[in-house]
This record gives C-alpha cells, structure tokens and sequence, in this order.
C-alpha cells in the first residue's frame, strides 16, 4: 500500500468511526431535551428519572463523540496537506464557523448541564441542554456545508496563477443545494438512530419488567421519533437522489449498476454486474422506478455509466472516471434496506404496544436490540455510498484524490498512525460499550430518590 | 491594519486563550497523582475541571479551524510536518478526554486516573516543543512541505521550550486547585505550587532569553519581562494566601509568554531555515473575500462565546467541598 491507500484508509476509519457517535448525538441530545421539558412542565417526578436515565447514557456517547473529532479537525491538515493548501479558502470557512459557532456552544452548555443541577434555576438549566442540542445540528451544518462543497463546488473561483480554488461567495457555499438537501437527510436519519436506541434498550427492559411505566413510555415516543424520521429519511433521500443525479451522473449511475443511458429506466434490486464488459449478467428491476427516484417521471432519462465515462473522458481527459461500482451498488441499496427495516420495526412495535399492551414473546425483545444496529449500519453505509462514489475525485471536477494527499508523507508514518488510531479505537469501543450495558443493566435512580438528586460532588 | 495582520493576531488570540485555559486542566492531570491522598480527593481534583475543561478544548479546535480559513498553507505545513508529535498529542487528547469523562461512571478509578496524568502531561509538554520549533525556524522546500523528521523536530532549544510549557502549565494547574480548593487540598497544591513556580520561573526564565537573543525584537523584550514578573508575582501572592491575584498573575505570565512568541514570530507564520521559503502571513493567507467574512463572523460570535463562556466560570466560581 502506499500513502494514498494508507491515508484514505486512515480518513475511511477514523471518519466512519466519528459518525458512529455523531448521529446518536443529534438524536438522543433532542429526546432527553424532550423530557426534561415533559418534567419541567408537568413536575412528574417519572420525566425526571427518564431524563436522567438516559441522560446519563447520551453522555456516555458524546465523550466519545468529542474525542474522535479532535481527530477530524486536524486529519486534513495531517495526511491532505495538498488537499488543504488547495481548498483552504473555501473549506476552511465553513470549519472555523463550526468551532467558533457551535462547537463552544455544544460543550459549554452541555458542561452546564451535567454539573448545573442544583446551581441553576430550573427554567435556565432547560434552556442549557437545549442550546446543547441545538449546537449540535447547527454543528451538522456548517460540516455538511463544507462536504457538500466537495460533492458539488460553488462560489467560488480557480485562481488561474496559484491554481487554487477562491471562495467568491459565502452565500453560495451555506446555500448550496447539495446542502440544502445533505442536511435533512442526515438529521432525520440521525433521529431514526436515537429512535432505534432508544426503543432497543427500553424493549430489552421490559421483557425484564423493569420500571414498566417509564420504559413504556420512552420506548413508545421513541418509535414515533423513528417512524416520523424514517418518512423523512426517505422523502429527503429521493430529493438527494435528483439532486445527485444532475450534480453527479456517474454516482447515480454507479449507484444502480446502470450501464447505458436509459429512458422508463427501472429501479435495481439485485445485480451481478460485469464491470469488465460494461454491463449486468444478472438484474432484478422494479419497472420504471429510478426513473421515478431520480426525475420525478415514470419515462424520465438516466445517464449510465458507460455514456458518463465516455462525456467525462472527452471532458477531463482520458482516465477511469469510474467509482467501485459494486460498493456504490451495494451501499446505496443496504443504506436503503437497512433504514427502511428500522421504519417498519418502530411501526411494528407501535402496533404491538398499542393500548397499553406489552408484547410477551422473546422475539419481539430479541428483534428490537438487534434492530439498534440498522440505523448505524444504514448511515454508514450511506457515507460511504456518498464519499467512495465520489470518487476518483476528493472535490468534484477540479481535484483527484491522487493529488490531495500530503507530498511530504512517509508510508511508515501513515501506516503508524492508522494503526494506532484502529487500535486505540477499538479499545475505547469496547469501554464504551461495557459502560453503556453497566448503565443500562443499572436502570433508572431508584423512585425515592430526591427530586434534585445531585450532591455537590456526584459528578 | 491589514486584515492579515488582524488574523495572525486573531488567531495569537485563540492559541493563548487554549493554553491560559487548557493551561491548568493539563496541570491539574500532572498534579493528580501528587496532591490527592484518596479517592475523595482525587474526586475532588477532577471534578474541579468538570465543567469547563471541554470548553477550553475548543479553543484548540477553533485555532485549527481559524488556521485552516485564514492560513491554509500555514495549516497544511504546520499539521503534515508536525505529524508525530501532533499524532501522540491527538492520542494524549482522546485518551485523557474519555479518562475525564468515564472515570467517574467505572468501578475503578486507577486506570483513567493513571490516562488522565499521562494525557495531561504529554500535551503539555509537545505543545512547547511545537511552538519552539516553530519560533526557531524549520526546513521547508519551496513547496513549503516539511523535509525533516521527528529527530528535527527535538532539538535542545525545543526540548527547553517542552520543559517550559509543562513546567508553567502545571504551576497553573497548581495555582487553579489552590484557588478551587480548600483546607488541606489547598496547602498541599500551594506547596507544591511553590516549587513547581521555581522550577517554571527558571525554565520558563532560561526559554524566554534564549529566544529573545536568537529572535527577540525591541518590542518583545518588555513582554518577555512581564512573563517572568507574572510567574514571580504569582508564586509571591501563593505564599501569602492571594490565590486569585497568583492565578491572575499566572495567567498573564501564559499572554505574555504566547504574546512573546508570536511577536518574534510576525510577519512570517513559519519561518523557513532558507528564508526565501518561508511562510508569511501574506504568502500562507486566503484571499481577502475570505478573511472578510471570517471577520465578520469572528466579530460577531466572539463577544458571545466569550460572554457565556465567562458566565460558566461564575456559575462554578465557588470553592469546592465534599460533603
Ligand atoms: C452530521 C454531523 C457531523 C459530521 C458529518 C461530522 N461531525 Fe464532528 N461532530 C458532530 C457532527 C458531525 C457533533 C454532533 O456536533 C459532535 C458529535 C458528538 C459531539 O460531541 O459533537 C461532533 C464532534 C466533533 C468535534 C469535537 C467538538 C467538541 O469538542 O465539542 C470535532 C473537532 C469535530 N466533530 C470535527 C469534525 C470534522 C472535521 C468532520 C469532518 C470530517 C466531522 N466532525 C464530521
Ligand atoms: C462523518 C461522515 C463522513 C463519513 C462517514 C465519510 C466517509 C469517508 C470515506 C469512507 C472516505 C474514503 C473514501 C475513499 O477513500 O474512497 C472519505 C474520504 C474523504 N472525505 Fe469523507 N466522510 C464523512 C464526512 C466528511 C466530511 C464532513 C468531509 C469534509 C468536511 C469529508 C471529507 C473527505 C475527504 C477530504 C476525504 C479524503 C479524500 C478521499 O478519499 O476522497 N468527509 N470519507
Ligand atoms: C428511502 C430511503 C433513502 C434514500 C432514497 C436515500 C438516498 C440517499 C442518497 C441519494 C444519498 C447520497 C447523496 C449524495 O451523495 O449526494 C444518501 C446519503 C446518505 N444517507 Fe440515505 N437514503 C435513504 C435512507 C437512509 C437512511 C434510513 C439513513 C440512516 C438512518 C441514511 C443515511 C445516509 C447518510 C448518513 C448519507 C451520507 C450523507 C449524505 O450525503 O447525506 N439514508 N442517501
């Protein structure tokens, strides 16, 4: 392997790891804000344990959130110093605006949370955690507006003297449809997360018979965040999958294993593709549906990937223009499935739980903790589908991710560094884990305990 | 003034607010082990940070973002050629961030307790050696991509400059517990204070003139002078009991010393052995579209931040007790 393999390896990892942590943020942050507000309304003492309980393992979650994205902050600079020196002035923007704008916001107030129980009004120490949780998402936005940028460059110029990229619009780049798009997407889904983690442990307590009336509750709000989420999941998924398709052909193409431009083309469920002929030996179509996905009409045209090869090559010069098809098919489709089965899961429960019945069979307890897994397998896959169907390109149309790479990088220096970011990874999955089941097996504070629970130093 | 000079300034700015505040969360790690007899103690020590030290992180995240939008080119050298050192201090970062945030949710404590002394002292520590190197002067080709190799980067002076910060980071740290403590807590970080004040006045003192002989400019003499007075005044105010007006002095002896730094520093970013290589705030600098936006988005949510974030240090302003 060399640096290039080694450093698109190291950002894959260190990247998918950080959006383990990252969507389960969003999703839970706003949830526990939710009930903390149920409790400050109604004074129902039950609100307050459920805030706590799950407070506590939100918390656990974001340490984890944080400390990986240290990593993200730096890695451009570390393994993509031409990348950096190339795009600074448009990518850079938006990250600063991250940091200054809500990253202070995210761990200032959250720090407020966590030790202001008895030191703040009840009404401000509310507002804390929901200036946590609105940090953020607006957190989410300014990083996707910068990714967004390289799916899809605007607002900007190429210097034809330094041959870099010139941020000319600032507007532009925070407006960007991709983004626009991008944003819903990944918010929504990262609601079908929290939903999914939410419903799992609260399931597995009630086969249990722990705390019926808290776990009931919480399971049951946190199906309804799902399947509301998983329906936005979807529609704005389709509003991406237009988007994509004009912004970047090929991906759509590569997408559904789509050969040559086809018109009423259909939607591919399972493909054996040829890549070396250029075609599928096997596919499974729903007549007319990518048309519909990705035009709005049954007839609608779609570009494949042999035509797009051929537009590109005559438009950037010769070279494979091409991404992993089989991975950007796969990804695409399981990103899909996956979420589509954490719908229907939160739906099923819903019906099961319906009028204060409370499932009996195993199965259902079963199915329910496997069923945390969907949503997390379904995003990353969906970065996945996104970035490795961006490829050959880092920025879309004006830079390789051949050229991005530091210069200066040695293979033994990358290759350290990515073993040991993996190492120390996957040592702190394992404490993470271990932490989330002790909490989990521990319960909720026991009824008696005080409405303001906290001595001065049970942090 | 140009507004190449207003972000070199700025982001002087968020390299000392990072290290005024991580300063005594780093400290207060290299001190656990010497200041807390039991758990309760040590209980104590931690949670003194508890609330703040996530947000004084982010002044280190906002200096690397500032960089990158205002600087990218000083971003990319610095970052790709700094790349071991910034590895292990990533690592020291991750590991004493989950220490801080686990330890007390797990059984024992030992094990986070023993990540929380070496992820606080390691940062510590290579943030000296970096700046040093960066002070000094590094080898850079015309591409401004780094030549060297980690053995580059540890020479005496930036080894000196290691010593330096660690050394003042932990005084701070020593001065913070004193000044959030009581009883025998508190005379315990005042005496250890009081020697680790010495050992950061004479390393911190030997740092300061080195750099000034070999870099010094009129202007930062006086600066350098206030360094030394604030770690003199702070170790002073210890001894007599004055514990805000020594972690106020401290704290100005952490300004002067990074102003002192990136004053010698101006107008390059990083300089270069061979000068004509040299990173400049003109030539390592966005273009100014960009560093007017950034400036109006740093004018606006600056104020901010900083107000909320003060307000934090006076919701948590009291001594801490157990009981
Ligand atoms: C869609 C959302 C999203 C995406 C795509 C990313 N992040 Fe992230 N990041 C978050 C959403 C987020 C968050 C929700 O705001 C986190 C997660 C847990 C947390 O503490 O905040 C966070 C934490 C977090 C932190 C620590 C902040 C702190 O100390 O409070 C940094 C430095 C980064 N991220 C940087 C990055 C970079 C450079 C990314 C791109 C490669 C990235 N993140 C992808
Ligand atoms: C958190 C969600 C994200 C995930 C899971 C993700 C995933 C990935 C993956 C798997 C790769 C490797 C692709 C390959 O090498 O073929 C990659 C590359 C990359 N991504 Fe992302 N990404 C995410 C967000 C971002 C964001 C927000 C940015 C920019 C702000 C970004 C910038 C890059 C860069 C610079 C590369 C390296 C060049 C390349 O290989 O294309 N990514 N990402
Ligand atoms: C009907 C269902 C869905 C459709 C049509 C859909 C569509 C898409 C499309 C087209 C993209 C790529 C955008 C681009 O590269 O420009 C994408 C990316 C992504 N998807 Fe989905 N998706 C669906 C379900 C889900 C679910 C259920 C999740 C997670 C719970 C999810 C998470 C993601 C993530 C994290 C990305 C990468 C970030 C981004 O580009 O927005 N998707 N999706």
């Amino acid at each position: 392997m060399d640096v290039l393999d080694l450093s698109r390896w190291q950002f894959g990892i260190t990247t998918v790891y950080h959006f383990l942590f990252v969507p389960l943020t969003i999703g839970l942050s706003l949830i526990v804000a939710g009930m903390q507000t149920a409790w400050y309304r109604t004074e129902n003492p039950a609100y307050l344990r459920m805030t706590r309980f799950w407070g506590k393992l939100f918390l656990i979650n974001f340490a984890m959130g944080v400390v990986t994205g240290i990593v993200q902050e730096f890695q451009f600079g570390m393994n993509w110093s031409a990348y950096s020196r190339f795009v600074g002035d448009v990518f850079g923007a938006p990250l600063a605006m991250e940091g200054l704008i809500a990253f202070f916001m995210e761990s200032t107030f959250l720090g407020l949370w966590i030790f202001g129980w008895d030191k703040l009004p009840r009404k401000i120490h509310l507002a804390t955690i929901w200036l946590a949780s609105i940090g953020t998402a607006v957190s989410a936005y300014f990083i996707l507006a910068a990714n967004s940028w390289m799916q899809h460059p605007v607002g900007y110029r190429l210097n034809p003297v330094s041959g870099r990229a010139e941020l000319t619009d600032i507007w532009a780049v925070l407006t960007n449809s991709t983004t626009l798009a991008t944003f819903p997407h990944v918010i929504f889904g990262a609601f079908v997360t929290a939903g999914a983690f939410v419903a799992g442990v609260s399931a597995w307590q009630l086969a249990r018979k722990r705390d019926v009336a808290l776990f009931r509750t919480s399971g049951r709000v946190a199906m309804v965040v799902s399947l509301v989420a998983a329906v936005g999941v979807a529609l704005s998924g389709h509003w991406q999958a237009q988007i994509m398709t004009e912004q970047q052909p090929m991906k759509m193409a590569a997408a559904e294993a789509l050969w040559e431009d086809e018109t009423s083309a259909g939607f591919s469920l399972f493909a054996i593709g040829d890549v070396e002929n250029g075609r599928n030996s096997v596919n499974l179509q729903v007549p007319n549906g990518l048309s519909l996905l990705a035009t709005n009409s049954l007839d609608g045209e779609v570009e494949g990937i042999n035509d797009v090869q051929a537009r590109y090559q005559a438009q950037y010069g010769p070279g494979d223009y091409r991404p992993v098809i089989g991975l950007a098919y796969w990804s695409f489709r399981l990103m899909i499935g996956f979420g589509a089965l954490a719908g229907l899961l939160a739906l099923a429960g819903l019906w099961l739980t319906r009028r204060g019945r409370l499932p009996e069979s195993r199965w259902f307890t079963r199915i329910a903790v496997l069923g945390i897994a969907l949503p997390f397998l379904a995003n990353s896959l969906g970065w996945i589908f996104t970035e490795m169907g961006r490829q050959p390109w880092t920025v879309f149309g004006i830079m390789r991710t051949a050229a991005a790479v530091s210069p200066g990088a040695d293979v033994a220096e990358v290759a350290l560094t990515l073993v040991g970011f993996t190492l120390v990874y996957a040592v702190l999955a394992a404490v993470e884990v271990r932490l989330l089941l002790k909490f989990i097996r521990m319960g909720p504070d026991p009824e008696s305990a005080p409405a303001e629970p906290i001595p001065a130093l049970s942090y | 003034m140009e507004l190449t000079t207003v972000w070199f300034a700025l982001i002087a700015v968020l390299w000392t607010g990072y290290f005024v505040l991580e300063g005594f969360d780093f400290g207060v790690g290299v001190l656990l082990p010497f200041v807390a007899r039991d758990e309760s103690d040590r209980r104590l020590v931690v949670a003194s940070i508890g609330p703040v030290w996530d947000g004084n992180e982010v002044w280190l995240l906002v200096a690397g973002g500032a960089t990158f939008a205002a600087f990218p080119e000083w971003y990319a050298t610095l970052f790709s050629g700094f790349y071991l050192p910034l590895f292990l201090i990533l690592l020291a970062l991750i590991a004493r961030g989950i220490a801080l945030e686990y330890r007390n949710k797990s059984d024992s404590t030992r094990g986070w307790d023993r990540t929380f002394f070496w992820g606080s002292l390691a940062p510590a520590f290579l943030w000296g050696v970096a700046f040093a190197n960066i002070v000094q002067g590094v080898p850079l080709d015309a591409a401004h991509e780094f030549t060297g190799s980690l053995f580059t980067l540890l020479n005496p002076y930036a080894l000196l400059g290691g010593a330096a910060t660690l050394t003042l980071f932990t005084f701070h740290g020593a001065v913070f517990l004193a000044l959030r403590t009581q009883g025998e807590l508190r005379a315990t970080a005042i005496r250890l204070g009081r020697q680790i004040g010495l050992l950061a006045l004479l390393i911190g003192g030997a740092f300061l003139l080195l750099t000034q002989l070999d870099k010094g400019k009129p202007l930062t003499w006086p600066i350098a002078a206030i360094a030394a007075a604030g770690i003199a005044g702070a170790l002073i105010a210890l001894g007599r009991d004055r514990d805000g007006w020594a972690f106020a002095a401290n704290a100005l002896a952490i300004v002067a010393i990074t102003a002192t730094l990136f004053a010698n520093l101006w107008p390059n970013v990083m300089p270069a052995l061979d000068p004509a290589n040299s990173l400049t705030v003109d030539n390592a600098s966005s273009t100014p579209y960009t560093l007017t936006v950034m400036t109006w988005v740093a004018a606006i949510f600056t104020p901010v931040v900083l107000l909320y974030q003060g307000w934090t240090y006076w919701v948590f302003r009291k001594r801490l007790t157990l009981d």
